[in-house]
């Protein structure tokens, strides 16, 4: 355990030091230094625009992985429970998993305009189909002596699906909702370089435009905290679920 | 030849999905400035196609793309071996490979123009960037699923480290490391597409883009097919290649 | 000894898979003429892929026979799981998320029992089997064997009158086998069930049972019934009986040229 600890120190420190070679290297007008950067971003946090900005970025990012998990969940389940619909769908699910969702990106934006559903829109098209491939897998995936010992037991259909093959299938489905929910912020941001005037991604772009090097590494640290921080805890509250696994 | 009936069922869903599309769309319900009539679409891009009038764009981004890829696989490929051999290392960056893609890669566009400029280095960057982790961490998984028993067959035949890598363990690899390439094709074709999309010098994104900003529905939509049509075919063609590969290696 | 009727009642059973898609129709079981008598402990042996399983299914109205009658307590059995009945598979079926004493109880919670009195069904059937000390453990913290034991508590706590095994003890080595054997013993003079074990060990059939079906290669008709003629109070020791090495041999002769054709062999040596 304490290995790991110095490991994620040296970890840590590596990359800054990295960055500041990096900043030396090439020029403090392209690659701020850590410190400067770090400076900044606390004084980002201390400003009405900066949280205003995370707010827009937080709703659409909420709302869409509202859509996708509950969206995901539903498909999944049934797709994974009716062998035939899971079959037939298997191969479209992994086509369109494939296709670069920017390819829809205009099309959505023709449909919904420049707007919060747009980016909505944009981060359910992401993550939804994860959850769904995952959550149908699963379900596929949970051993057939279950399903004999349902029978065995005379469950009823419902009772066989609530209280065997979902908490059967619960760890690989939370895997599908992690990676779904990673993707699903990177489709909201995207939105926001495109489609929007609020926003972290906005912000990111309007920085960018400026040439506010300094603005850009420390919105790009803060959305990486942010990042890490969710998958952290995903991944703290998989492994609580794994330990049966 | 014997055709299943999910074969048939899936056709039937497809062909039935493009002529409600294309029916929508003529009657009207779906209107002309959000979506034109699927066999417009084709149409279109076969004029585009026989003109040659966007095919430098064409070319640009396919260039880019397999310069991307190129740099993620190979770049993938040798940091994933290399870190399988220093254990201590790899555990050390795990968890920055793990959390790579939970994090939005994309963010470090806005840099990578402002060191490279708007120019396809900035693209070719951000693509190789999006894809190589995929490679790593695959190479990794790929060289530590190799059966211990190959690893000793190997040393019971007193092969060097290195002989043993290349003619034994890379190949006992190989389901996962195609698994890595396309993987990395996917991320990189993403990052360059919206790269252009967002720059709008030159390539398919950028004619995209124009033709979205234009109202030009005919080339906007007949150059999302043809983007389409390109990736369905590298990636039906690489994942056939990974299905056979895990047909022969078995389950692993 | 009472005339009684037979606890399950097999009349020209028959089972055949039909065709679907690029295979062929499976003759896969029968026809089969058996009947097990109440409290009668009783196997099936047989070479691979003869239909053992198959039969289990039909007995446990998991699957329907096509042809014939099957009957349990003088009820037509038809594909729906009779009350009363109870199966332990081969593969590890207990359940990841649930501690040991979950797991055992699961069955019983659906009947609206008191909690009171599932606490207490619960509480002897981990005693039983010997989980005592790992009540609150999970299935993934115990061996094969132990998590096996979960699978036969759980079954056994619904009181089944007849309990179906499916090669219960194949995934685990051979001295746990034979402790398990002792155990089943236990449990079935104690439980007083019908036990109908499949097992591909031929000692275990002998050493168990009171009587043995050979099944032929597929389609599985019943060769030869063996009757062991053992007293109820047994164990595994029983392998030393000077009667043991005859069964056995008995059952090997059979099992022998059926295995053979199983494997494709035409010409079988003499």
């Amino acid at each position: 355990m304490k290995s790991r600890a110095v490991d994620t120190v040296v970890l840590v420190a590596g990359l800054l030091l990295a960055w500041q070679l990096l900043s030396l290297a090439v020029g403090a007008n392209i690659v701020s230094p850590p410190g400067t950067t770090i400076l900044r971003a606390v004084a980002l946090l201390q400003t009405r625009s900066f949280w205003g900005h995370a707010a827009d970025t937080g709703i659409a990012f909420g709302l869409a992985c509202a859509i996708a998990i509950a969206g995901g969940i539903l498909v999944g389940l049934w797709l994974g429970l009716r062998r035939i619909a899971g079959e037939v769908a298997d191969p479209i699910l992994g086509t369109f998993y494939s296709i670069p969702k920017i390819t829809l990106y205009p099309i959505i934006l023709l449909v919904f305009g420049l707007s919060l559903s747009a980016k909505v829109a944009f981060g359910v098209i992401h993550g939804i189909f994860p959850i769904t491939i995952f959550t149908m897998n699963a379900l596929r995936n949970v051993a057939p002596v279950y399903r004999r010992t349902a029978r065995m037991l005379r469950l009823s259909s419902v009772s066989t699906v609530s209280t065997i093959l979902v908490p059967a299938a619960l760890p690989e489905i939370f895997t599908g909702i992690r990676i779904g929910l990673a993707v699903t912020l990177l489709g909201t941001l995207i939105a926001e370089l495109f489609a929007s005037t609020s926003g972290i991604g906005f912000a990111l772009l309007r920085a960018t435009d400026i040439h506010d090097v300094v603005d850009i590494l420390a919105l790009t640290m803060l959305l990486f905290a942010f990042a890490a921080i969710v998958n952290a805890l995903l991944h703290l509250v998989e492994r609580r679920l794994q330990h049966h696994g | 030849m014997h055709i299943s009936r999910t074969a048939i069922a899936r056709t039937a869903l497809i062909v039935g999905f493009f002529l409600a599309l294309e029916i929508l769309c003529r009657l009207g319900v779906i209107d002309r400035i959000t979506m034109i009539a699927p066999s417009e679409i084709v149409l279109a891009l076969w004029r585009i196609l026989a003109s040659g009038r966007f095919n430098e764009d064409i070319a640009f981004t396919i260039w880019n793309t397999a310069a991307a890829i190129g740099l993620s696989i190979a770049g993938g490929f040798f940091i994933g071996a290399l870190l399988h051999e220093v254990p201590r290392v790899r555990r050390t960056i795990e968890p920055l490979l793990s959390a790579y893609y939970a994090v939005p890669i994309f963010v470090f566009y806005p840099l990578l123009v402002v060191a490279f400029g708007i120019g396809r280095a900035a693209l070719i960057a951000m693509g190789a960037l999006f894809g190589v982790v995929a490679m790593v961490v695959n190479t990794m998984l790929g060289l530590d699923r190799v059966p211990r028993v190959i690893i000793k067959t190997a040393a019971i035949m007193k092969l060097g480290p290195w002989t043993s890598l290349v003619l034994v363990r890379l190949p006992a690899a190989a389901p996962h490391l195609v698994t890595g390439v396309k993987l990395a094709v996917a991320y990189s074709v993403i990052a360059i597409v919206a790269g252009e999309f967002i720059l709008a010098t030159a390539g398919m994104g950028k004619r995209i883009a124009f033709g979205y900003n234009d109202f030009d529905n005919p080339t906007m939509y007949g150059m999302l097919l043809l983007l389409l049509i390109l990736v369905m075919i590298v990636n039906g063609a690489l994942s056939a290649w990974e299905g056979r590969l895990h047909r022969r290696f078995g389950q692993q | 000894m009472a005339e009684t009727k037979p606890h399950i009642s097999l009349r020209e059973v028959t089972k055949v898979f039909p065709a679907v898609g690029n295979q062929p129709e499976v003759h896969a079981l029968g026809p089969i003429d058996l009947d097990i008598a109440r409290g009668e402990f009783f196997s099936v042996v047989g070479p691979s892929g003869c239909g053992k399983s198959t039969f289990l299914d039909l007995l446990a109205g998991l699957s329907s026979a096509t042809q014939g009658s099957a009957a349990f307590n003088g009820t037509p059995l038809q594909g729906v799981v009779p009350d009363g009945v109870g199966a332990v598979f081969q593969q590890d079926a207990s359940f990841a998320w649930l501690t040991v004493w979950d797991n055992v109880a699961f069955g019983l919670r659906r009947r609206g029992l008191s909690k009171s009195e599932i606490q207490r069904r619960v509480d002897h059937a981990v005693t039983f089997m010997g989980l005592a000390g790992f009540a609150d453990a999970y299935p993934a913290q115990l061996s094969g064997g132990m998590r096996q034991r979960v699978c036969i508590a759980r079954t056994l706590v619904l009181e089944p009158e007849l309990l179906l095994l499916d090669e219960p003890f194949g995934s685990l080595d051979q001295q746990t086998r034979l402790l398990m054997g002792d155990e089943l013993l236990r449990i079935w003079r104690e439980t007083r069930a019908t036990v109908v074990l499949i097992t591909h060990s031929l000692d275990e059939a002998a050493m168990l049972s009171d009587r043995i079906g050979v099944m032929s290669a597929r389609p599985g008709r019943f060769i030869e019934v063996v009757e062991t003629g053992w007293p109820r109070d047994r164990d595994s020791r029983i392998v030393s009986d000077e009667r043991f090495g005859a069964v056995t041999a008995r059952l090997w002769t059979h099992l022998r040229e059926e295995s053979l054709r199983a494997l494709g062999h035409t010409q079988i040596p003499s």
